[in-house]
């Protein structure tokens, strides 16, 4: 399936959306850039510590509401669109569920196993107890209250057509938000046989039964890294923050690399992609599934 | 800033770094952190380990240059690659001896703000949020921050307490919060080191940089700080500490 086909048939206006759920590496850019391409409105975003990609998101004007741990631009700081919505409604204002990446790690579990919250420790005197209404204090604990997705957005190295995906490396809050949300979009960078995949079902994320679509997605997940097959693009985040600043750069950035783009393969051509392809592999060695 | 002999971020570098016993489990967090880690490890703490809330564990930093804790350098050779609850877990734990937090404000009680200037409904500036910054304030055993030494940084109290220190500085503020973690130990400052009284309270100054005085850390801070009447000089960076860090940013 293609991504403009996956974006249009199971991400309607309002949905709540996982995704960047690695942190900083694995994030699926092209999916974000096609609901982007596609005006999707209302949209509630769901993420840890996430780059640039929130931020994007919002500056186009998708975003009705935010539940994360940090939004702006990691190795740069401050994300500029995000200021712009919350301190001046521009392009809309967006609400802003805080959370850290613990508690947000907390709230798709508990959608995950289908209770209505989770109790921990953590966060017990942060003031984000006070601007999140999911989260209450009880018995000395802090609850945080059950976060659904409708659709988590998973970008991966490798799946196979049924949605058995493998993704290697830290996986952040990953694992949670696909199996909270009702239904899990996969991007790839390799479309492979079964008889990859299942030759090591420890490394697959999901059950295929949550698995709605599976994009087969090169550079999917640029200018984030993906271990194994892409560095991360540093200097491309330098330029979103620097152009970003203003919502006139913005939207000039916006334009070249998004609106005025169709597809990934377009945009990967204005990218020097061999300068950022990982050439120097380092194989695990394969696990014996042997069993007569 | 330089003296000649080495920057002011050498400097806090090489501070930050005596802040990591050997052994130690170590949230690291990115930039000036993950270079004082490095330096720990070349230095007096050869078996720290380095954890990252990505999901992920070091016994050493990362071959080359990170712009993320999740970049390929960093995963390549890890301890331990992993979801980021199960790190989460060993913080929960208390098994996680120190850990650094960035911040835009420190109060005097060392609570940090990450998350508004001004009114939450109407913010003037919209930071980027906790991160793992809460999670590490609370439930780390000691952890550390460091930041440029300026009035509008270092502040009577923070507007909005992403990060808890010690609250609002009365005694066992913490645990009557039901907060397991320790609490700050040190503000590691361009101009200074403040630190706190055991079993927490108000920051203190301990120690001056080279080239700076106290009058000009008053000047600089957003209370009326106290100084401790044994305040000394920073020790400056050593040779080897010097080397480490040089090693990592050439």
């Amino acid at each position: 399936m293609t991504m403009a086909e996956a974006i249009e048939r199971f991400v309607p206006d309002g949905s709540t959306v996982a995704m960047g759920t690695s942190l900083e590496p694995l994030i699926p850019f092209a999916a974000g850039h096609e609901l982007i391409r596609q005006r999707r409105r209302d949209l509630e975003l769901v993420g840890p510590i996430s780059d640039a990609l929130f931020d994007q998101l919002i500056g186009a004007g998708c975003v009705r509401r935010v539940a994360a741990a940090w939004v702006g631009n990691v190795s740069e700081g401050l994300g500029h669109c995000y200021r712009r919505a919350c301190e001046q409604g521009v392009p809309n204002a967006i609400e802003v569920y805080d959370h850290s990446n613990f508690s947000i790690s907390l709230a798709l579990w508990a959608a995950a196993w289908n209770v209505p919250s989770l109790p921990t420790r953590t966060l017990l005197g942060s003031d984000i107890l006070r601007t999140n209404p999911t989260l209450s204090i009880g018995f000395g604990m802090v609850h945080v209250g059950a976060v659904r997705p409708d659709i988590a957005i998973v970008h991966v190295q490798r799946a196979d057509a049924e949605g058995r995906a493998h993704a290697w490396g830290p996986l952040g809050i990953t694992e949670e938000a696909g199996l909270a949300a009702g239904v899990v979009i996969i991007t790839c960078e390799e479309l492979v046989d079964d008889s990859v995949t299942l030759s090591d079902p420890n490394r697959i994320l999901f059950p295929e039964t949550k698995v709605l679509a599976v994009v087969h997605e090169p550079g999917g997940a640029h200018p984030s890294p993906v271990q194994g097959h892409f560095k991360r693009d540093h200097a491309f985040y330098a330029g979103y923050a620097e152009q970003s600043r203003t919502a006139d750069g913005f939207a000039e950035w916006l334009e070249r690399w998004v609106l005025d783009v169709p597809d990934r393969a377009t945009y990967l051509e204005r990218v020097d992609v061999d300068s950022l392809r990982i050439h120097h592999h380092q194989y695990s060695a394969p696990a014996d599934f042997g069993d007569e | 800033m330089s003296n000649g002999a080495y920057t002011e971020q050498e400097l806090m570098v090489a501070v930050a770094s005596r802040e990591i016993r050997d052994g130690d489990v170590v949230f690291v967090g990115m930039r000036l952190p993950i270079l004082a880690y490095a330096v720990a490890i070349s230095t007096h703490a050869p078996n720290a380990r380095g954890l990252f809330e990505v999901g992920l564990m070091r016994d050493r930093p990362a071959g080359a240059f990170l712009g993320t804790m999740g970049d390929p350098p960093n995963v390549a050779g890890a301890l331990w690659a992993t979801r980021m609850s199960n790190v989460m877990a060993l913080m929960a734990q208390g098994q996680v001896d120190l850990g650094f937090i960035g911040g835009a404000e420190v109060d005097r009680f060392g609570n940090l703000n990450t998350s508004y200037v001004g009114d939450p409904a109407k913010p003037k500036v919209k930071l980027p949020g906790s991160g793992g910054g809460a999670d590490i304030a609370i439930l780390s055993r000691r952890w550390v921050t460091l930041m440029n030494h300026e009035r509008r940084r270092l502040v009577e109290r923070v507007s909005f307490v992403t990060s808890p220190g010690y609250g609002d500085g009365s005694p066992g503020w913490r645990k009557r919060n039901g907060i397991l973690g320790g609490g700050p130990v040190a503000i590691i400052t361009t101009l200074c080191v403040l630190r706190f009284p055991e079993g927490g309270g108000e920051a203190y100054v301990a120690t001056v940089h080279p080239g700076h005085t106290v009058d000009e850390v008053r000047e600089h801070t957003g209370w009326p700080v106290q100084i401790d009447p044994g305040v000394r000089e920073t020790a400056p960076p050593t040779e080897a500490e010097l080397s480490a860090v040089r090693s990592r940013t050439a």
